[in-house]
């Protein structure tokens, strides 16, 4: 029996290799360089104690990059939740071209990242972009959406709800579709119209469902770096820039391996933290509103 | 039966690693004999059989070591030559199409890899620090010599003497020379100038009205004061009479896009004291950065002023954008490479013999670093910026297939078309580029054409140039200090705190580098500055 298990442990042996090919020893060696003076013209893995963290801890713009993501991914994120779950609700129930709307629904999701952010670019551009051309018609003054702090933010934030709300409508839409059908039966007796039937009986159910929703995209927002890298490169001066595009200055372009290893360890750390407290606080908001 | 298997696999796999290691560790190769010449000596030369976009220029192949004729003799049949270079089309096209006919020429294999501006220094560095020959022939900018320098081979004495090389303007020599070596193969010559729409700063009704407006004459500017005054004057005002407004300045502003060496020239002249050396950027002795000294705030206060003549998107305009702004004459002035005024030249242009070349402003007072005070006196400095360059590897297995291929590159048929198709990046490096009438031959007008060629030949007499921080790390440098300038035009900072912040990271970058280590590179730049 004991021969017997231990033989059934082997099999799992393919996938704790795997895992540890692909997730342990990266994640080791990067706390390895983090503690190494790797950089452009030292590429050694000497050992230089906690300097790089040290300088890390008076970097203002990792910081401020960092501040900037959960303002910009709690933004967005709240915004995409809430367009999501209304357009999951007009194609819910039989609505005309229910179909055509889903697959239009999801087109931006489906366009590259980098892609959208440069067309976005040109939607934006100050002189030659519609979006000025409409204000003009208005009679508003031009904004400069990219070249100016406030603005290019904005930008931003509505480049990432374009793009990830239709992932948000697919999960919340999934969710809607799995519900079963005797509450709201229930409800239509009682005689409860739309708003109250909404409130008292879809949104509590959808509850799981958006928690798990709304993490899923924090934690792909937490990632945010590719449009940056196309709509503002992290400008004007440092205003729009992530931990990710920082790193990837930092890391890639200046290659400063050690210093960037540590920053992103730090990062790593703090997304987790600030995650797993999150999804505790989000089950606990939503279960109170199930539970009332 | 599955232990013979094992061992059979164990064997393969000795035998792979071993023909992996030999093939990494062959010495140089034996080339073989020479071949007769596809080329007689004098043919002509044209690109139009390579592409419809191609001028249908022709020009005569010159005699010498690096001619079609003398490369065609060479038989590199059988061999492969690996080259890493930028992206198409800037320095990137140019590359491909010598390959292609090298290629033709030479029976040679020719890669090229193109790649990013932004992934070029890593993908170059990283296999060179590894010791791995991944490339043989490099393209990249010249600055970044304080990394390549220990990783390359020195231009060999043949090549060193032949006629192009001998015509290379001192200057570019400099460049391509490191610790005494000659370990860069030049292949373009950049500076940073000035560029005014003449029609608009010539026209007498324009000169009344700027005299009317402001008291003072006006003229191409000779100082960044003087600069501010005319972009001003003309922002917003419709010079070309085509219903659009057009603007005072197109400047490089979007920060991971060479901003930083657009504010290097607007800092020069007040950094760049003629009677004061030992360094710019730092203090050689001690190596503090100087980059938060008042000239550079000087500089930075002025390219904040300079916003409010900008076009619309100017505080975020890419090199790509100052090109298309000024060349496409919306802007009435601009500073920085070539390639702008290439730009206005080209023959579809609605600029086209309506501009002019300068030297990059000056201003009436230095900044003296010792007494810690400015003098007042007018002072000039030009700026030798980065351009292109090329070099080849230590650890390429054929170092005169390799020579060769960038002697072909640049043999005098080359690049006498190469300079003339502006996308190429391929800007004047040797004696012969100034000289007007090879301009006029391009239907340039002859002011136009001498405008540009004394602008150009009158930077290589000064005393008082400004050359890159050619040092290891160099683009971690030029990233903070592109950071602390775009700080400074996004308002986030005023221009003293953000060149603070940059004077602090460069501290940090020194010390993670090695204080002695970027003393040492510095040095070679300090000497050709205090020339």
């Amino acid at each position: 029996m004991e021969a017997l298990r231990r033989h059934k442990s082997m099999f799992l042996l393919p996938g704790l290799l795997t895992l540890a090919l692909i997730i342990i020893f990266p994640l080791l060696f990067t706390i390895r360089v983090s503690f190494s003076g790797w950089n452009v013209s030292n590429p050694q893995l000497d050992f230089i104690g906690g300097a790089n963290y040290t300088a890390m801890l008076h970097d203002s713009r990792f910081w401020a990059s960092i501040m900037r993501l959960v303002l910009l991914a709690g933004g967005t994120v709240l915004i995409q939740y809430v367009i999501g779950f209304g357009m999951a609700l007009l194609v819910w129930r039989e609505a005309r071209g229910r179909r055509l709307w889903r697959v239009l629904f999801l087109v931006p999701m489906m366009t590259t990242p980098v892609v959208m952010a440069a067309i976005w670019q040109m939607i934006f551009h100050e002189s030659l972009g519609p979006v000025n051309d409409l204000l003009g018609m208005l009679g508003l003054s031009k904004v400069p959406w990219l070249t100016e702090s406030g603005p290019a933010l904005v930008a931003l934030m509505t480049v990432e709800v374009w793009q990830w709300t239709p992932f948000m409508f697919l999960l919340l839409l999934a969710g809607l579709l799995s519900l079963p059908k005797e509450p709201f039966m229930a409800a239509a007796i009682d005689g409860a119209g739309p708003w109250r039937t909404f409130r008292k009986v879809t949104f509590p159910l959808m509850a799981p469902v958006s928690v798990a929703a709304i993490i899923i995209r924090l934690i792909e927002a937490s990632k945010l770096s590719d449009s940056v890298y196309v709509l503002t490169s992290g400008g004007p001066g440092s205003s729009t820039e992530t931990p990710g595009y920082y790193l990837y200055i930092q890391g890639l372009r200046d290659q400063q391996t050690g210093y960037s290893g540590a920053m992103s360890l730090t990062y790593l750390v703090l997304m987790i933290v600030t995650l797993t407290v999150a999804a505790a606080l989000l089950a606990r908001a939503f279960k109170l509103k199930g539970d009332s | 039966m599955r232990n013979s298997s094992y061992k059979g696999v164990v064997a393969a796999a000795i035998v792979v690693a071993l023909t992996a290691t030999a093939c990494t560790g062959q010495g140089p190769v034996e080339n073989k004999p020479d071949k007769p010449a596809l080329f007689k000596p004098g043919s002509e030369i044209s690109y139009s059989k390579y592409s419809k976009s191609y001028p249908k220029t022709k020009v005569r192949d010159v005699p010498g070591p690096c001619s079609y004729e003398s490369i065609s003799r060479k038989d590199y049949s059988g061999q492969t030559l690996k080259i890493i270079s930028h992206a198409i089309p800037v320095i990137g096209e140019p590359t491909q199409l010598h390959a292609e006919q090298f290629e033709e020429i030479t029976g040679a294999k020719v890669e090229v890899i193109n790649v990013p501006f932004g992934e070029l220094h890593q993908k170059i560095l990283t296999p060179l620090q590894a010791g791995q020959p991944a490339y043989d022939v490099m393209f990249y900018p010249s600055l970044w010599v304080g990394d390549m320098a220990p990783h390359l081979a020195p231009v060999p004495k043949k090549y060193l003497d032949t006629p192009g090389m001998k015509d290379v303007t001192k200057a570019y020599m400099d460049v391509a020379t490191w610790d005494g070596k000659v370990v860069q193969y030049p292949v373009d010559g950049d500076r940073h100038y000035l560029k005014v729409r003449t029609d608009v700063l010539g026209d007498p009704k324009r000169q009344a009205a700027y005299k009317a407006a402001t008291g003072k004459d006006l003229r191409t500017p000779r100082t960044w004061a003087e600069y501010q005054e005319v972009a001003a004057f003309f922002s917003g005002k419709d010079v070309d009479g085509d219903g659009k407004p057009n603007f005072g300045s197109a400047e490089v502003t979007k920060r991971d896009d060479l901003t930083f060496s657009a504010f290097i020239s607007r800092a020069a002249p007040y950094v760049k004291h003629p009677d004061v050396g030992g360094g710019l950027f730092f203090d050689l002795e001690t190596m503090e950065p100087l980059i938060n000294t008042p000239g550079f705030v000087r500089a930075l206060e002025d390219m904040v002023k300079a916003k409010s003549t900008w076009a619309p998107g100017g505080a975020n305009f890419g090199l790509g954008d100052e090109i298309l702004s000024f060349g496409g004459g919306q802007s009435v002035m601009s500073y920085s490479w070539d390639d702008a005024f290439i730009q206005g030249q080209q023959p579809d242009g609605t600029i086209r013999n309506k501009i002019g070349a300068a030297p990059l402003p000056g201003s009436d007072e230095a900044y003296n670093r010792t007494t810690k005070a400015w003098d007042k006196k007018p002072n000039q400095a030009p700026y030798f910026t980065w351009g292109w360059t090329s070099a080849v590897a230590k650890a390429a297995r054929n170092q005169d297939m390799a020579f060769d291929y960038l002697c072909f590159f640049s043999n005098e048929a080359n690049t006498a078309l190469d300079l003339t198709i502006g996308r190429f990046g391929v800007n004047p490096y040797r004696k012969a580029h100034f000289d007007a009438k090879f301009w006029e031959r391009q239907g340039w007008e002859k002011d136009v054409a001498e405008s540009y060629v004394h602008t150009l030949s009158g930077m290589e007499s000064s005393t008082n140039r400004v050359f890159d921080l050619r040092v290891p790390g160099v683009n971690g440098y030029m990233s903070a200090l592109a950071n602390g300038v775009a700080a400074a035009l996004a308002g986030q900072q005023a221009p003293q705190r953000a060149l603070d912040d940059v004077a602090a990271e460069w501290e940090r970058i020194t010390d993670r580098i090695g204080k002695d280590k970027v003393r040492t590179a510095y040095r070679h730049v300090v000497a050709l500055e205090d020339n």
